[in-house]
Parts: C-alpha cells; structure tokens; sequence
C-alpha cells in the first residue's frame, strides 16, 4: 500500500501528521491524524502546592493561555471548598473573554482565514498570516492586530503576565482593579466589540457571500455526524466561565448534564497505540466501538460548533442575531458540517466582547472583596471549564496541605481526537482520487483539521504527584558548607 | 531598502506560547514584517513544511529562532536541520534556553509518566495496557510511526550550537519588539550572549525595599500564596513571600509583582549564574532569619527541586550531574 504522509501538519498548535494509505488504484483505503508529542504534566505537577499549579499548568498551551489556567483554579477552589465572592468571580470572567476575543481572533485570522481569504490552492508560500495580511492590505491588517492586542491588554493587566497568568489565588483573584483601570477596560471592549463585528463581516465577505466556498462550508467531504458537549448557563444558553455540562447525541437528543465529579460517568478515554493522543468518547452511550460517525456513535465532538449545537440561544444581544443566521443557513439542527466550526468562532469573538464590556460597566467590578481566604481543604477537586477549544477537565487529588497527589487533565482537543480522525479520512477519501495527489488537495485535507483549532501542544500534556528526593548543599564563599536542605 | 532578513521560527517540544507572544506586538508587527521575510515559521503560522526546510540551502536563513525543548526524536531532527540552515539560531524562551516546564518530567521516569498518562488516570480506559508505539502495524496493514520520546529533556544548546539566548515563558512581547528593533539594525551582542537588559527582576521592581530607601531585614516567616493576601506595595519576599525577584531576569518588568504574587524564576538565572536552581536555593536560604524559618520553609515547600527549578531543571547542574554526556 502507498504510505503518503504530511508531515508536519501546519496552521495548529502543536504537534500532528497525516498519514493517508492508498490502494492499488490510487483511492484512499484509510488515513490517520496522529498526534506526536507527549509531555507528561499529569505526572510532574505531582509534589507542586495546589495554588501553584494554574501558572505552572498553564505551559500545557501558550495560544489558550488563560484556560488550563482558569480550569485548575476552579479545581482548586474545589480543593479547599471555597467559592470566590462576586467581585473575584467577575474579574476571571473578564479575564476569560479577554482571553476568548484575542485567541479566537488569533484563530481565524493566523490558522483557519488564510484558507479562504488568500485561497485553498494559492502557493503554501502566501498561505498564511503573512500573505493573509498582505491580501487584506496593511491598514487592515494592523487593525485588526491593534484591536486583538487591547484584548491581550486586559488579559495582562487582570492576569499580571501577557501569557501564562500568575493572578490564580483558591477562592478568589490577586488583583483588584481602580476605576481608572475599569475605565481604560471600557474603552478597550468598546473596540473589542467592532473587532467582532469587523470579523463576522470579513466572514460574511469572505466566505458566505462565495458560493464555491459555500460549497465546502455545506459539503458532504467536510461533514462529520457525532454528538457534541457544550456549558449551558442555568436558562440552556451559551456560557463559557461556569455552568452545567451538557452531551447530546448525534440526532440531537440530550443524553445528559453533569458538573464537577460527575464527568467520570460519561467520559471515558481509550489508549490506541498509533498515536500519543487518547481517544473519549460517551460511555453513557455505550463502551468503546472504534472511530465511527453516523446517528448511533458514541464518539462527540467539542468546541466552538458544539456550543452553537447544544446552547438555545446566546447570552448577548449582537451574538445572538448571528447565532439565528446560522442555524438559518444551515437547517437541520445539529449542524455537523465541520468549517461551521469557522463561522461559530467569529460568532464566539463577537459574544465574548459583549461580555467584556458589560462586564467592564458591572459596578461590582471594581469592588475590593475579590477573596474568600480558604480555611481547611478537602483534598479533592474538579475544575471544569467551557475552555475555548471545548469542555476542558482538571481533577486534582491533594494532601491536607494541599499539596497534589495525582491529576487528571481531559483538554479540549482530546475530545475532538476521534472526531478529527473521521473529518481527514472522510476529506481524504473525497479529495485524493485515482492517485492524483498534488500539494492542493492535501492542504484541502488539512482543512479537514483546521476548523477544530488543534491544540495538540495541550492535548499531549499529562501529569502525577509524588517527590523528587534532592539534597541541597549550600557552600559558603569559603567553600565551606553553610547548610544541608533536603526533602526526604 | 536593504534587503530582508530572511525569519525562521521553529516549535519545538514547548507550547508555542513564544510564538503568541511575537504575535502579540500585534500591530508591530506588520512594520516588523517590512524587516523580515518569512521562510519559515512551522508548525504553528505557515505552511511550509520539515521537507521544505531540509531542501533549503545550508546557511539559507539568516535569523532563527527556536522555543520549546527537545522532548523527542522529531524535535532533535529538526532543531539540528533548522540549526544548518541558519546562520543565526536563538533558543527563544525559557524551554529553549533552560529546559522550561515540561522538563519537570525529567524528575519522573518515562514509566512513570506514561503509566500515569496511559494507565492511570481516573479516566482512562486501556483493558489491554496498551501505550503509544514508535511504530506500529495496525490491523496487520497500517505501517504507523510516532517519534520517539527521549530519555531526557535537553536545552537547544545541549544539542547544536545556539547564537544567542533568550529568557522569559514567554519572553515579553515588549521586549521581543525592542530584540527586533535591536536585530533589524544589527546591533546584537557577541555571539553566545543572552539577549537581556541585564537587569534583575528587583531592580525593576516597584516594591523594592531600595526604591523605599529601606533595608533588607532577615526573614522570619515563609507564606504560601493561599496564606494571605501581602501589602500591595512591599517586597514580598520581605513579606516571606518566597521570591526569586532577586536571580531572575527582568525584561518582563517584574509583571507577576503588578498583581501582587512573586516571582518564579521564568525570565532566567541574571548573568553569571549558572545553576539556576541552587543560586535560588542559596539566595532564599540566606536572605531567612534562622533554622527555624528554613525548617518551614522546608515544610511549606516541600518538592524544592520543582519550586526552584521550575523553569530550568534541564539546565541545572543536578540534572547535569545525574546525565553525564548529556550533549548529543
Ligand atoms: S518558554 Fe514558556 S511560553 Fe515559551 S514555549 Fe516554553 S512553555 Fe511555552
Ligand atoms: S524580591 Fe520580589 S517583591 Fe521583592 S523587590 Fe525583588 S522582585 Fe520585588
Ligand atoms: S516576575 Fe519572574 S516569573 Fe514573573 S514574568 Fe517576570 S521573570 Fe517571569
């Protein structure tokens, strides 16, 4: 069989390759998306103090900075059984949509546009945020990377570094903001506001209003039929810092909603030996029966496109209009065409700016009770977050002082590992024919993957407790030995 | 104009929080693309791939950069293809230059980390015990391959050659503008430099006693984060709240002190230290009181090797020490 491999995939975060087998005549007998990486996070944030964890955790990925990050800080809230109050909870909420407008727009106009704005066969060499800003002309380009940066500026005057935050405290933020500063994050989310609507207009004119995009954006070679898990707030609507976690099959029909603990009774995920990424699926829905579609699977998908599959409505007025297009144009709900992964992200940088604006006129913002001192610990604790990826999962076990024992981490990208497999087989399979084969047609099965927004610098992290026995001598300048620190 | 400098940046094992950050000079950009001419930024920005930069002429790229440590047989393949290509490589970043986070890893054994990963987690499912494979025939047919993790974690200079260093997880975009600036009109170091102000994360410290016209007094108590809130305008390890302001680069202008919590350690050791690690150790231990506060401190921080080498183990003379030829 001929082996052709695209290594390394490209326009992702991390490390992937495609690896597509033909038969005898040139047809695609099956392809495979491999992840090549591994790291070992569960492992070695063993031994760490709890509340050390989200800045140190946060190196799992440096595109979705705040969000292992946030997901470890609502773990360790848990650990010490305290809630943040109001003010404290408002402020990682700004923080996030911060996060969610400049990463989402990083997104779509570094990985996912160049696709479509310079084009799916223009040269690999102008294929990119490059040649992107070159299409669009200087000016705007610059607006748009002036507009994302105000994001990055909220980011960091809530979170202290521009990646990699340090502002985590269980049960609370470290940093209170001044009227001053609340003003200044107005103004910002103002402009964050236009930045959503500037981006679903260039979609609009870009992709919607090109009827040979159309036909990829509503095409059988980019359709994948698996159920999907979201966050929906109290009244089922979109939500992205906390709620209720909500699976329904690919027919539609809920199969379930759980929070904290409960993610064990639906997700379980499976070692396959071809690749460092494990493979989830529902178990709710019956145990592991091989990388499938169709209306029965037990495999789901995550992400931008499950959110508007399993959310009623949006939380914010512009986002929501937007929302009602989409499932307009598209009909059936849920929608399992896979660039629509695209349009919902646009969408998503637009609600998420809604919410930083409202939240930067929430008169509590500025408030100064932004901790709840924890008292006792409980020595467990699940941090679940609508990450921007899809759902994400931090489980922590500690000792009294807090200090971790083991660690669980389900990342956004894993969830989609199955569902990716499928997307690249099914394009592969449409694309490559007859075994013609140019540079083209497999980046045409490369934007099989991109509207996933792959994270596989996240989805190969992994972590444990335990300590590393050291012995410390401390020599005086003389030589002489000062002190002896150990730890055994 | 003079012609561009041809760019290359290439992710290794980290996370490509480096790259963000060069994104993140976000509309400086644009005028720094007037100065440098992509040929090369994978996996991550454009599409150009490993095979397009093996067929690059040695030497073809001016300027590269590297973040992310060498973690398996690809990373070591490709820093060593992308370091014959270059004329100038910098190890961009924390992981690059020391090692980074994910060389924590280095403290457990690969078994370790991979029952952990594959077994043990409360959520995985693997009746059969099975672990990813270098390579592996599926269903009999499928000839599949994945690179192979190394036994160790290793810094870009423990591998190739690097010209110049870079701190910071990520380093600032602030400053990465200013290394462009500085890299556009040729005004760099001697080769094998850091790239840095110079200046430790204190010295641009708003709370540092110094700037109060205050002393250093001797330490009597060690606090974890969780254990109160410090004064938003003092020292915090005056406070005793550990912090290694004090052997850390600070081209991040000291952010994590903006919101109140300290220092640990990502913009690198401050020149002249090689051992990251024991220079924190040795600045903590005596800046303390007494026994009694190291005692604490002892108890408070239990696992000392991953607080003080949290950013630089791979670098560090104890993992030096337990590797002999660690070089490739
Ligand atoms: S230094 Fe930090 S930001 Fe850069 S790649 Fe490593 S972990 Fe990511
Ligand atoms: S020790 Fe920390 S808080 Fe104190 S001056 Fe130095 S950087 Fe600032
Ligand atoms: S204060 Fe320290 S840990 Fe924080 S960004 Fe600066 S060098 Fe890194």
């Amino acid at each position: 069989m001929k082996k052709i491999e695209i290594n390394p995939m490209t326009r992702l975060e991390g490390h992937g390759k495609i690896a597509i087998f033909l038969d005898e005549n040139g047809n695609v007998d099956d392809a495979f998306f491999q992840t090549v990486e591994f790291r070992g996070y569960e492992k070695f944030l063993q031994g760490m103090p709890i509340e050390e964890v989200p800045r140190t955790v946060s190196t799992v990925c440096g595109v979705c900075r705040a969000v292992h990050f946030l997901c470890s800080m609502k773990a360790s809230d848990d650990v010490y059984g305290v809630a943040p109050p109001s003010t404290g909870r408002k402020l990682r909420e700004l923080f996030y949509s911060a996060h969610t407008v400049e990463d989402h727009t990083a997104v779509l106009y570094a990985l996912g546009f160049p696709d479509f704005v310079v084009g799916p066969d223009a040269s690999p060499a102008e294929r990119n945020l490059v040649g992107l800003i070159k299409a669009v002309g200087a000016e705007t380009g610059k607006l748009v990377l002036q507009k994302r940066g105000l994001a990055v500026k909220i980011f960091e005057l809530l979170g202290g570094k521009p990646n990699h935050p340090v502002a985590a405290l269980p049960g609370g933020w470290s940093k209170r903001i001044n009227e001053e500063e609340r003003a200044q994050i107005e103004k910002w989310a103002e402009e964050l506001v236009e930045l959503g609507k500037l981006t679903l207009q260039v979609f609009d004119d870009v992709v919607l209003k090109n009827p040979k995009y159309m036909e990829l954006v509503t095409g059988e070679m980019y359709r994948v039929e698996v159920g999907n898990m979201a966050t929906v707030d109290e009244q089922n609507r979109f939500a992205l810092y906390d709620g209720t976690q909500k699976a329904i099959d690919a027919q539609g029909n809920v199969v379930g909603t759980f929070r904290g603990k409960e993610y064990l009774d639906f997700i379980s995920e499976r070692v396959l030996p071809w690749s460092y990424l494990k493979f989830p699926y529902n178990k709710k829905l019956g145990g592991w029966d091989g990388i499938k579609s169709g209306p029965d699977t037990n495999i789901y998908c995550v992400g931008p496109l499950a959110r508007m599959n399993v959310v009623d409505s949006m939380s914010t007025p512009l986002a929501q209009e937007h929302f009602e297009k989409f499932h307009d144009t598209f009909g059936a709900w849920p929608v399992h065409y896979i660039q629509a992964y695209h349009w919902a992200r646009a969408i998503e940088v637009l609600a998420a700016a809604e919410k930083c604006l409202e939240l930067s006129r929430d008169p509590e913002i500025t408030g100064s009770d932004i901790w709840n001192q924890p008292s006792s610990c409980t020595g467990e604790g699940v941090g679940i977050l609508e990450a921007n990826r899809g759902t994400l999962v931090h489980h922590y076990i500690t000792d009294d002082q807090g200090i971790v024992q083991n660690a669980n981490l389900i990342v956004s990208t894993t969830h989609n590992n199955a569902p990716i497999n499928l997307a690249v087989k099914t394009a592969a399979r449409h694309f490559i024919q007859d075994g013609n084969v140019s540079e083209a047609l497999l980046n045409h099965v490369e934007m099989a993957f991109r509207p996933y927004d792959l994270c596989l610098a996240c989805a190969t992290h992994t972590v444990t407790g335990g300590q590393q026995p050291v012995e410390v001598n401390i020599y005086k300048n003389s030589g002489e030995l000062y002190k002896q620190m150990k730890n055994f | 104009m003079a012609d561009k400098i041809k760019f290359g940046f290439l992710l290794a094992g980290g996370c490509a929080g480096c790259e963000t950050a060069l994104v993140d000079i976000s509309e400086r950009l644009v005028d720094a693309l007037d100065h440098l001419e992509v040929v090369f930024w994978a996996p991550t920005v454009a599409d150009v791939k490993y095979k397009d930069l093996e067929a690059m002429e040695d030497g073809y790229i001016d300027l590269a950069f590297v973040d992310g440590m060498v973690r398996n047989t690809e990373n070591e393949h490709t820093v060593k293809v992308l370091r014959q290509k270059s004329k100038t490589l910098v190890a961009f970043g924390a992981c690059a230059s020391l090692g980074g986070i994910a060389a924590l890893g280095d403290m457990h054994s690969k078994k370790e980390l991979f029952d952990q990963a594959y077994k043990d987690t409360f959520s995985t499912d693997n009746p059969e015990g099975i672990l990813p494979e270098p390579q592996c025939l599926w269903e009999g047919k499928y000839d599949l391959t994945l690179p192979a993790f190394t036994k160790r974690v290793s810094t870009i200079d423990q591998l190739v050659d690097v010209d110049y260093y870079v701190g910071g997880c990520p380093p600032h975009h602030d400053f990465i503008f200013q290394l462009i600036q500085a890299v556009v009109s040729g005004n760099l170091p001697p080769k094998g430099s850091w790239l840095t102000s110079g200046k430790a994360v204190c010295d641009v410290c708003k709370r540092n006693p110094a700037e109060h016209d205050q002393q250093r007094l001797p330490i009597g108590e060690v606090y974890r984060t969780v254990e109160g809130l410090p004064d938003e305008d003092k020292c915090l390890l005056q406070q005793g709240y550990i912090c290694f302001g004090p052997v850390t680069q600070g081209d991040c202008q000291a952010s994590c002190l903006n919101v109140n919590i300290p220092c640990r350690g990502c913009g690198g050791p401050i020149p002249g230290v090689r051992d990251y690690g024991a220079r924190c150790v040795s600045m903590v231990a005596s800046s303390l009181k007494d026994d009694q506060t190291a005692e604490k401190l002892i108890a408070k921080f239990n696992d000392m090797a991953k607080f003080c080498y949290r950013y630089s183990y791979s670098s560090g003379i104890l993992n030096q020490k337990l590797t002999p030829g660690n070089k490739a």
